[in-house]
């Protein structure tokens, strides 16, 4: 991967320094990089009375614009962190896709055809505005202690904590925690640290990833051409961002040289033949090689990968920082219900089944749709050209052409589950996130997802028979009580009958399900689902 | 009356796509090609109905 061309980095952060240089404190957790995904897991930690230090070796975010793409899961998450809307108005929302072939449009899709949620299929926001957003957060918990200008420089493993030496401008300090989570990224500092193979795919075909400033009315679509007359044959990515910002990806090939295709003079040429005689600045222009690869274990010890120190994948399909999201929530949970004893020796195992369930299907979309965009061979880009040929008269072909799947929440096929003994129609899955809806309730018309805590729930459709409790430490909600489904858009996704029963994890991923309340069951899923059996 | 389905029939699309692009990988020009006619004669003999085969030999030359 190179980086050449400089951005501005755009918030500044100082370095203080922690009681904790002059002692050898031990603390419950420690988070190594405070990017999107070290900063969800922080602040998801604290949000479940979990005191986390957070450390990164920089003083400040905004350098270039990186991720862009945030999809409706993510958003789910980050409004359970207290930031979604917030973003959600600063960021672009779109839902259409449209593909080219040469300069004539042969496909569109729909990300979000159905009605009901509240969080859009997509915003597209530059990385750091997501990351200021995550900071701002992150500093009004008290359970959050961030620390700039911290440096991982060894990692000292034991059987139930790791020490940790850390460097700081008042020089290196030993730091011991009952668990490390490694959110350092796709160079990983912990990973480096712990001598782990990072092994996988590299692809040849070099990319242009420009993002510049240009008034300009063109669609809020992600809009993706193979060979546009404007690109000589090759494809090219054109996304919206917020603050007349455009990102533009070109696929250069094999042989493209990097120092010279950065020049500013030449990158401007080749953007002046897409994009006319219209006016724009460059604002962060990189070229980059693919990479999907990923680590063999998520879990060392005590030493837990997420994002992408534990994967990484192409970016066609934005299935990068939305994984990295998606592991942070996957993980806080049951990382919180073991440092309280409440949860079995199986949970943290789970989070390494699970996410590397989802690392996989995201390295096999994401090399799909690169061996796709950039064929390996002339015998591959054959096929790949007929496909496009019969585009336009074949439906068959059109399902084929392949710019990047868009990242959707994994359907955790776990442990974690109990097979369901009924059957279910709807859109709702066992192992995937509650689909959301709109609901009415005590504060007026609302979103399922929203009215959900952050606990284990029941959700229980009204039957006319009395009211039964939830073992404990479950909460309950009675849909057609205090809580209802006005247009019984609820019913429809679970496909709920009078009297059915759904047990959601603490993530709102759906982990039970039953024609009927049966309280033993209710328990006997929730230790399920704690790793308790 | 045409007979030939175009519509999208596999369930993974995604997936019927990687095994004819695996199926030549490393492949020449020449040797894809050879693996296509055969592919092309045994798919047409598994499908049985020259009303079929004609239209989608015509559909193959329409589309450039």
């Amino acid at each position: 991967m190179t980086n050449a061309a400089g951005h501005k980095s755009i918030y500044h952060y100082s370095y203080r320094r922690s009681a904790d240089q002059d002692t050898v404190a031990r603390r419950p957790v420690i988070i190594v990089g405070a990017g999107p995904v070290g900063l969800a897991a922080s602040i998801d930690l604290a949000s479940r009375d979990v005191p986390v230090v957070l450390i990164d070796d920089a003083d400040r975010i905004g350098e270039g614009s990186r991720g862009i793409c945030w999809s409706k899961r993510t958003l789910e998450i980050f409004d359970r962190l207290g930031v979604g809307e917030k973003l959600v108005a600063q960021g672009v929302t779109w839902k259409i896709g449209k593909l080219f072939r040469g300069d004539d449009l042969v496909f569109s899709f729909d990300l979000l055809p159905e009605d009901g949620h509240k969080m859009p299929a997509f915003i597209n926001l530059q990385q750091f505005r997501v990351e200021k957003a995550l900071v701002d957060r992150a500093l009004e918990l008290d359970l959050v202690d961030l620390r700039w200008k911290n440096r991982l420089m060894c990692i000292e493993q034991h059987n139930d904590h790791v020490r940790l030496t850390i460097d700081t401008p008042d020089g290196p300090y030993v730091l011991e925690a009952d668990w490390l989570i490694a959110a350092d990224g796709a160079r990983s500092t912990a990973r480096e640290l712990l001598g782990l193979s990072f092994s996988g795919v590299t692809f040849e075909d070099k990319f242009l990833i420009a993002d510049i400033r240009m008034a300009a009315d063109f669609p809020t679509e992600r809009r993706f051409w193979f060979a546009p007359t404007f690109h000589n044959g090759q494809s090219a990515l054109m996304h919206r961002q917020p603050d007349n910002v455009w990102r533009i990806d070109l696929q250069l090939g094999p042989d493209a040289d990097v120092t010279e295709e950065q020049k500013p003079e030449r990158v401007t040429a080749r953007l002046k033949r897409m994009l006319g005689d219209r006016p724009f600045e460059l604002e962060w222009i990189s070229i980059y090689r693919f990479n999907c690869r990923r680590l063999e274990r998520f879990l060392h010890g005590r030493v837990v990968f997420v994002g992408d120190a534990a994967h990484q994948v192409s970016p066609f399909g934005a299935r990068g920082a939305n994984s990295g999201i998606q592991d942070a929530e996957n993980l806080a949970w049951k990382l919180a219900a073991v440092i309280k004893g409440e949860a079995g020796a199986g949970l943290i195992a789970s989070y390494e089944s699970e996410r590397m369930q989802a690392a996989d299907e995201n390295i096999a979309h994401s090399t799909r749709s690169t061996d796709f965009i950039a064929p390996h061979s002339d015998a591959e880009r054959a096929l790949r050209d007929a496909v496009l040929a019969l585009a336009p008269k074949a439906e068959f072909a059109r399902r084929m052409i392949n710019s990047g799947r868009l990242s959707v929440a994994t359907v955790y096929e776990s442990a974690l589950s109990t097979p369901d003994e009924d059957s279910f129609a709807g859109s709702a899955r066992l192992g995937a996130p509650l689909p959301d809806c709109r609901i009415q309730h005590a504060g007026g018309s609302g979103y399922m997802l929203a009215a959900l805590p952050d606990a284990f729930t029941v959700l229980m459709f009204k039957n006319g028979a009395a009211t039964q409790s939830a073992p404990e430490g479950i909460r309950t909600i009675t849909v057609g009580a205090a809580l209802t489904d006005p247009d019984g858009m609820l019913a429809q996704r679970l496909d709920a009958t009078p009297g059915a029963t759904y047990l959601l994890r603490p993530d709102h991923h759906l982990c039970a399900r039953w024609r009927s309340f049966d309280r033993d069951k209710i328990a006997a899923a929730r230790d399920r689902a704690l790793g308790k059996s | 009356m045409p007979k030939l389905i175009t519509a999208s029939q596999f369930a993974d699309p995604d997936a019927a796509y990687v095994a004819l692009v695996e199926a030549r990988r490393g492949l020449s020009v020449e040797a894809a090609a050879a693996l296509d006619t055969k592919l092309a004669l045994i798919l047409a003999n598994h499908i049985g109905d020259i009303d079929v085969l004609k239209e989608a030999i015509a559909l193959a030359k329409d589309a450039n």
